[in-house]
């Protein structure tokens, strides 16, 4: 299999990304993988995950755009710039992730692939999370429950949805 | 330091994941680690701590780990790193219980919270505030975050962890969001490298989004066919989704590894038999050995006491053997400094005697 970039050198860097479900596969030579800062899932070590973060988060900027202002903006919490953000690939405290939302957010998604957390919720401070969940999850039901015509049940969950719209606040 | 339990970490070699008697798969899944990324709201990442910051930083931790009720926190010890020597931080990277990065910390709010017999050990300050690992025999993922996660669920009742609605649990690399969760399976497939099949089977597997990687993690070689596999995602999936799609995984190249074998003893039984007996005959003769022939040839001895041609040697003892020839311990074991001939004379006596007794 040839590199699907510079279809000269063979593809040794096999990349398969979840996007929102659907299976993305691409597959590049190292050279080409390299340039375009791709993520190497795999044993390449000069390719690790770390290693090229740093690129991914948008290091492949030129030194005008570094001097730019949005490469200078500072979290207000903790004082890292988005430049050493870039620098290294960590962030520099939980507030970051607000300040640079927008910087960050194409670079999660391509890290990840999905947008939404859907595992363990913390009990402290989760509790609005949880909230939502339930009362999702309440709809869902009253909505089975009305389309199966069982109303006496759907009676009763839309009581427990008022219930915790009360709660709730 | 802590009591006189936590001292066997250092004195001794053995920690729990290395006897895998009643775990399920041990004689191919060495180990089973779940690792859970914590951090704190209101306080810098760890590469930015200054000392005022770290010094409030342990001070939260170190409440939350004195009033806590549940037992299994409880029953852990702190260890900060001023006050353990570089010798004693490489014993516990070859022990897996820290990663080689942690190892350089020297500061007073770096350490770790451990349990003596290293099934548990909190990293404090490495890349994230906490890593809460858990560390088993055998194929146990899900046991293994069931024990992790009673952890932190006892260290949150005191603590403001860092979570958000849509990212999950916010970690200083963006790669950890999500569920923090890195679940990992230490394997031994011989049959696999020797047949050659390892490249193209972890070709498939690094397309199912997961790493593969050498013993010690990251950026680590494969030696002595051990290979780490590990999940790659951390947002958008369950903690319990990932255990289930590694574990499946895992068990179809456990499979794959006992066909190679069952094909490898009936196909080339000789030049098996041959390959194992020269392997087990140098270990119990060499006189200096390193670390790399070391462990490339206890690898074949592995296969061989699994397929039953060597016997009187207990699989876990290997376990145990493969930590003990690594610098450190050999190091702790001679007592002084020791020059590489030394070392690798010490190694070839360590192989030698263990070999012998099979214990």
């Amino acid at each position: 299999m040839y590199c699907e970039e510079c279809k000269i050198r063979p593809a040794t860097v096999h990349l398969a990304q979840m996007f929102n479900g659907q299976k993305i596969e691409v597959h590049l030579c190292e050279q080409c993988a390299s340039q375009k800062g791709a993520i190497i899932f795999g044993t390449n070590n000069q390719l690790s995950i770390s290693n090229l973060l740093g690129s991914f988060l948008g290091g492949d900027h030129s030194i005008q755009e570094a001097k730019s202002l949005v490469q200078n903006t500072s979290c207000p919490s903790c004082g890292i710039k988005l430049f050493d953000i870039r620098q290294t690939g960590k962030l520099g405290c939980a507030k970051c992730y607000m300040a640079f939302e927008q910087e960050l957010g194409p670079s999660l998604r391509r890290i990840h692939g999905n947008r939404q957390h859907v595992g363990k919720i913390p009990l402290r401070g989760g509790e609005k999370v949880l909230w939502r969940k339930q009362m999702e999850s309440l709809k869902q039901r009253l909505q089975e429950a009305v389309a199966r015509e069982e109303y006496e049940e759907a009676a009763e969950i839309r009581d427990q949805i008022k219930s915790l719209e009360k709660r709730t606040g | 330091m802590g009591g006189v339990n936590i001292n066997n970490l250092f004195e001794e070699t053995f920690v729990a994941w290395m006897n895998g008697q009643a775990a399920s798969q041990s004689d191919i899944v060495i180990s089973s680690r779940v690792r859970l990324a914590r951090n704190l709201n209101d306080i810098a990442f760890p590469h930015l701590l200054n000392q005022q910051s770290g010094q409030k930083f342990m001070q939260l931790i170190s409440e939350a780990w004195k009033k806590s009720q549940v037992n299994e926190l409880k029953q852990m010890e702190l260890v900060t790193f001023e006050n353990l020597s570089a010798l004693d931080r490489k014993i516990l990277v070859e022990k897996h219980l820290i990663s080689p990065y942690h190892a350089q910390a020297t500061g007073p709010y770096q350490g770790l919270l451990v349990k003596a017999d290293g099934s548990l050990a909190i990293m404090i300050n490495e890349e994230d505030h906490l890593r809460i690992q858990c560390f088993l025999p055998g194929l146990q993922l899900e046991e293994a975050y069931q024990r992790a996660q009673e952890i932190d669920d006892a260290l949150e009742e005191e603590l403001d962890f860092a979570f958000d609605d849509h990212r999950g649990y916010l970690t200083s690399c963006p790669t950890n969001i999500g569920t923090g969760m890195r679940a990992s399976l230490m394997l031994h497939l011989p049959a696999i490298s020797i047949s050659g099949q390892s490249g193209h089977i972890f070709q498939n597997l690094s397309q199912l989004g997961l790493a593969v990687r050498g013993i010690y993690g990251e950026g680590t070689e494969a030696i002595g066919n051990f290979f780490q596999l590990s999940n790659q995602i951390t947002l958008g999936q369950s903690e319990e989704d990932i255990n289930a799609s590694l574990t499946a995984i895992s068990q179809q190249v456990i499979e794959q590894e006992r066909l190679l074998r069952d094909s490898l003893s009936e196909q080339m039984k000789y030049q098996l038999e041959d390959r194992i007996g020269r392997a087990y005959g140098i270990l119990t003769h060499a006189r200096l050995i390193s670390s790399n022939e070391a462990l490339t040839l206890l690898s074949d001895v592995r296969l061989g006491v699994d397929m039953g041609m060597i016997p009187g040697i207990n699989p876990f003892a290997l376990n145990e053997l493969v930590v003990d020839i690594r610098p450190a311990h050999l190091q702790k074991k001679a007592g002084s400094d020791m020059n590489a001939v030394e070392r690798d004379a010490k190694r070839a006596e360590v192989i030698r005697e263990k070999l012998q007794t099979g214990k």
